[in-house]
């Protein structure tokens, strides 16, 4: 009677956490946050063949050789080779098997490694500021406030920055997340396979407005649609300029979504280097050649004083 | 500049929350200093314990500040979770940020420092001097200075409740957040001060500890003698000693940064927050280790104790110890997979957390076989042994799933992690710490807890301890990320809800363990330990009457095993009654100890608050209160045989009696 009851609970508690689970890591929409889903299951199964014989022997030895039931008494028993080789061995073993798959799977889902695909992908500089999050489109020469579009089954390359405190770039149900630090550019790829509007926020505390630092990213269906989305920010008509930029830097809780017909150009690299101090700043668009192609951030950077080496030689 | 510094009438609190915090505390602060000074106590309690270096009653005080920090921990963990349980659906809840941000920097710092540090040292001081068959540690004034720091430390922390504010940071306070630009109160300050002094105390006790079990083990006992506690608590040490440097030098550079413009972790002017971020976990990661470590230890007494076996393994244990201590030092990075490392690094890092895994799954296995064919008295103390090995293993499990960068990438920053380390350091060492304590109550206090409402403190514990942190496993996977003020997640609210109802049983076991002290103060003359050996334990410290003689061992035992004192049972050695005593070569106390603590923490809130004269006069105090104490006289004395004879005479005959 017992065990049925707990087992109807038991059901019931499975059935909760599963339908629960909308919208969180285990509900992934994209191809990285599958892959992540698979490892954490795979991981956790292995783990489970040591835990549960552990858990099942721990209160299986405490019932059996408690006090007064009359079994088998050694007080001096305490080395056996067998049992100590055993015990070093099956966790050796399951932590080679998990340590390969932790090689394999952290050069797959490496944030930085874009994700291999017929599509082109599309470049998103975000920077973090208190509390929201700015969305540059360098290629689209559109930004956006807490809000985020990008055609289904296209990979998009993050370019990630701050404005001030140290925030994460994080879609659950994309996948991986990244921190976002000033005065320097991280990055990650992701892509969602499927339709929808996910949730998108700081993942790592940044002060008084933090629970506030949220955003919507809208796969859309198709490029049609996202194009659709793209003619609706330019039609707002509104300018990030500096001056604009400066104005939103100025802290702020729950943000409204903003639209950005025309950015600065450049002005996600004027917002790393103001922390440089401008020590050792380029004009990235002094030269013609350089002007014919959008700007792509520190591999331009490099390019150039791969050239100005070269001619040095 | 002001005489005072920045310190203003601003200072004071206008929250009724904290008003009423502070109304109580005064008032029971008042309460008892009346029934101290009514007593007639306050130069007992003086000349007797704060002035002590007995590493037996430093141990005990130890004790009393981590539990007495540990009902401020518990009730910032209370409001959090009851804030967290009401702010849903996009309620704002009654805390808002800028007091809960206080609240949970406040509750990292307190609990990990104030409360499970305490402890560990407490039982440190309590236990390993006995166990070696010392007569105190090897630098007894140190040892006082050490614990008056740690009350410095606390002593600040529950200052800013009333004057100013704590960090609203985390507790890690990572720069640029931590820095003057984002943090311009004093609350990162107090923080920085806080640990800063109980650090350098902490850095003391590693030091004075490596240097007992060094130098003053008694004769015969060889390294792979010591007792399996003593071994873990040693390997703390080493890992203390080379661990809390890293932290001082951090939070040097932070004061630097903070305090006369230098730019290690600014953004600007070349600065870098992650330089900060790796130090603070190179301390941080070791740090858990020093809190596991001699849990580990305990609970490797506590089941040998109580199934009547030799340990499983010794050598297994010590070198298992000493594989945790090493690699807990090359690990650090896990904490930040997210930062941008590239895949080899990020996959180094994970894998080298993992290796961890294989000398903790032994250590679980070497229990597992001590156990098996023991007979197994199921004291309160085997309770929380047995609650740890099935809890621990499952925090093992999620900790190895988090050292998966793959996973981390998803998991970093969520409520999965607070889930994790939660079930790591409540079902880990703070259920080490509570098992040692039940189990070497008697030998401190001389008689024994009320082992009825053990069990009940151990359930209650055990099952909030399900309630409150298996949700938030739930949460981390739903996507809920840590230190949110306010929810606005239907699918969320349910796990919110168990989560606080889970703190609420925890507080009937914190509960529980107050009314076990206070039933065994009561009934202390019907339950009076006369053996000093109620559990039939195996090494020195149950040689000695319940609370052992101020100078430990009248004659320093002979050591052949490793379980000394069962050798010395079966040997038919133990409790002998010699003819003739030597005199006692013992440390004097001092008050040296206090008035640093005192002049420490006149140093640190004089900083916090920019009051320079006070900084220049408490320094300059210090360092003289310090030359002064090495010049003193009258450091030692020396106990005479005859009260020495005296005094073993009466436990032996008390032991003979049974």
């Amino acid at each position: 009677m017992l065990t049925r009851n707990l087992s109807k609970i038991a059901l019931m508690a499975l059935v909760a956490l599963l339908a629960g689970c909308q919208g969180g890591v285990l509900d992934p929409k994209g191809q990285i946050g599958i892959q992540e889903k698979e490892l954490i299951i795979t991981a956790t199964i292995l783990m489970l063949l040591v835990v549960v014989p552990v858990i099942l022997m721990t209160l299986y030895f405490a019932w059996k050789y408690r006090e007064g039931r009359g079994e088998a008494y050694e007080p001096k028993w305490s080395h056996s080779t067998k049992i100590e080789t055993i015990v070093w061995a099956i966790p050796i073993l399951i932590i080679i098997v998990l340590g390969w798959i932790t090689y394999k799977t952290t050069h797959e889902l490496d944030p930085y490694k874009p994700i291999a695909s017929d599509e082109e992908h599309i470049t998103v500089e975000v920077v973090s500021l208190n509390w929201k999050w700015l969305f540059i489109y360098p290629d689209l020469g559109i930004a956006t406030v807490n809000e985020l579009a990008f055609p289904t089954n296209v990979p998009v390359e993050y370019k990630i920055t701050s404005a001030g405190t140290m925030n994460a770039f994080f879609i659950p149900q994309l996948g991986s997340m990244i921190y976002s630090m000033a005065g320097m550019e991280t990055k990650l790829h992701l892509i969602a396979n499927e339709p929808g509007v996910y949730d998108g926020f700081s993942a790592n505390y940044s002060g008084g407005g933090f629970s506030g630092m949220k955003f919507k990213a809208i796969a859309t269906e198709t490029k049609e649609d996202f194009q659709a989305w793209v003619d609706k920010v330019k039609a707002s008509g509104e300018a990030l300029t500096t001056e604009r930029y400066e104005a939103l830097v100025e802290p702020t809780e729950y943000h409204p979504v903003e639209y950005f017909a025309t950015v600065k150009e450049g002005l996600f690299f004027d917002i790393i280097w103001e922390y440089m101090g401008d020590h050792g700043r380029i004009d990235y668009f002094d030269k013609p050649d350089y002007a014919a192609q959008p700007p792509a951030g520190f591999e331009l950077l490099e390019r150039k004083a791969r050239e100005s080496e070269e001619a040095s030689q | 500049m002001s005489f005072l510094g920045k310190l203003s009438w601003d200072a004071l609190p206008y929250d009724p929350i904290v008003i009423g915090t502070l109304t109580v505390v005064a008032i029971g602060g008042a309460f008892l200093f009346a029934l101290i000074t009514k007593m007639k106590k306050w130069g007992w309690l003086w000349r007797e314990w704060l002035t002590s270096v007995d590493h037996k009653r430093l141990g005990i005080m130890y004790i009393i500040l981590a539990f007495v920090m540990l009902i401020r921990g518990f009730a910032d963990a209370i409001m959090m979770r009851t804030q967290l349980a009401l702010a849903t659906n996009g309620s704002e809840g009654y805390l808002p940020p800028d007091h809960y941000d206080q609240i949970f920097t406040a509750h990292g710092v307190i609990m990990i420092i104030f409360v499970a540090m305490p402890f560990m040292t407490g039982l440190m001081n309590l236990i390993v001097p006995l166990q070696i068959g010392a007569r105190d540690v090897a630098f007894p004034f140190l040892n006082n200075l050490s614990f008056w720091l740690a009350v410095s430390g606390a002593l600040l922390v529950n200052i800013s409740l009333g004057l100013g504010e704590f960090a609203k940071t985390g507790w890690v306070a990572y720069p640029p957040l931590s820095g003057l630009e984002f943090s311009p109160g004093v609350g990162v300050d107090y923080y920085i001060w806080a640990l800063q002094i109980s650090g350098l105390g902490t850095t003391l006790t590693g030091v004075n500890f490596l240097v007992t079990v060094l130098k003053m083990r008694t004769p015969g006992m060889k390294l792979m003698q010591m007792p399996i506690f003593t071994w873990t608590c040693t390997w703390a040490n080493v890992l203390i000693v080379a661990s809390f440097p890293i932290l001082t030098a951090a939070l040097a550079m932070l004061t630097l940064d903070r305090y006369l413009d230098f730019h290690f972790f600014t953004n600007d002017a070349g600065g870098n927050a992650m330089m900060y971020i790796n130090l603070f976990w190179a301390w941080g990661h070791p740090e858990v280790y020093i809190l596991v470590l001699p849990a580990f230890g305990i609970f490797s007494e506590v089941v040998s104790t109580f199934t009547g076996k030799r340990l499983f393994g010794y050598k297994s244990m010590v070198y298992a110890s000493g594989a945790i201590s090493i690699l807990g030092f090359i690990v650090w990075l896990h904490h930040f997979f997210t930062m941008g490392s590239s895949a080899s690094v990020n996959a180094f890092f994970g894998i080298m957390t993992m290796i961890i895994a294989i000398p903790t799954g032994v250590k679980l296995f070497n229990w597992l076989f001590t156990m098996y064919k023991g007979r197994i008295r199921m004291e309160v103390p085997m309770l929380w042994t047995i609650g740890f090995i099935i809890i621990f293993s499952i925090g093992g499990m999620t900790g190895v799933l988090l050292a998966v960068p793959g996973a981390d990438y998803v998991l970093h920053n969520s409520l999965f992690l607070i889930a994790h380390f939660h079930n790591t350091i409540i079902g880990g060492a703070v259920f080490g710490y509570f098992a040692g304590f039940t189990f070497w109550f008697s030998k401190a206090m001389g008689f024994h807890l009320d082992p009825k409402w053990g069990r009940v403190s151990f359930w209650c514990w055990t099952i909030g301890f399900l309630m409150a942190f298996m949700p938030l496993y739930v949460l981390g996977f739903l996507g809920m990320t840590r230190r949110l003020n306010h929810t606005d997640n239907p699918d969320w609210n349910i796990w919110l809800y168990i989560a606080a109802a889970g703190a609420f049983v925890i507080a009937i076991g914190i509960a529980a363990q107050f009314i076990q002290l206070f039933v065994a103060f009561r009934d202390r003359n019907k339950n009076k330990d006369t053996t000093g050996d109620p559990w039939n334990g195996h090494t020195l410290e149950w040689s000695l009457a319940s609370p052992p003689q101020f100078y430990n061992f009248a004659k320093l035992p002979h050591v052949e095993d490793i379980d000394a004192f069962t050798d010395m049972k079966e040997k038919g050695t133990a409790y002998q009654r010699h003819a003739k005593y030597e005199p006692i070569h013992m440390p004097s106390n001092t008050n040296a100890g206090p008035i640093m603590g005192a002049l420490a923490t006149a140093f640190g809130f004089a900083f916090v608050w920019h009051i320079w004269w006070l900084v220049a006069a408490s320094f300059v105090g210090l360092i003289v209160a310090f030359i002064a104490r090495s010049y003193a006289s009258g450091k030692d004395y020396y106990v005479q045989p005859d009260e020495v004879a005296r005094i073993e005479n009466e436990h032996l005959d008390n032991v003979a009696k049974g």
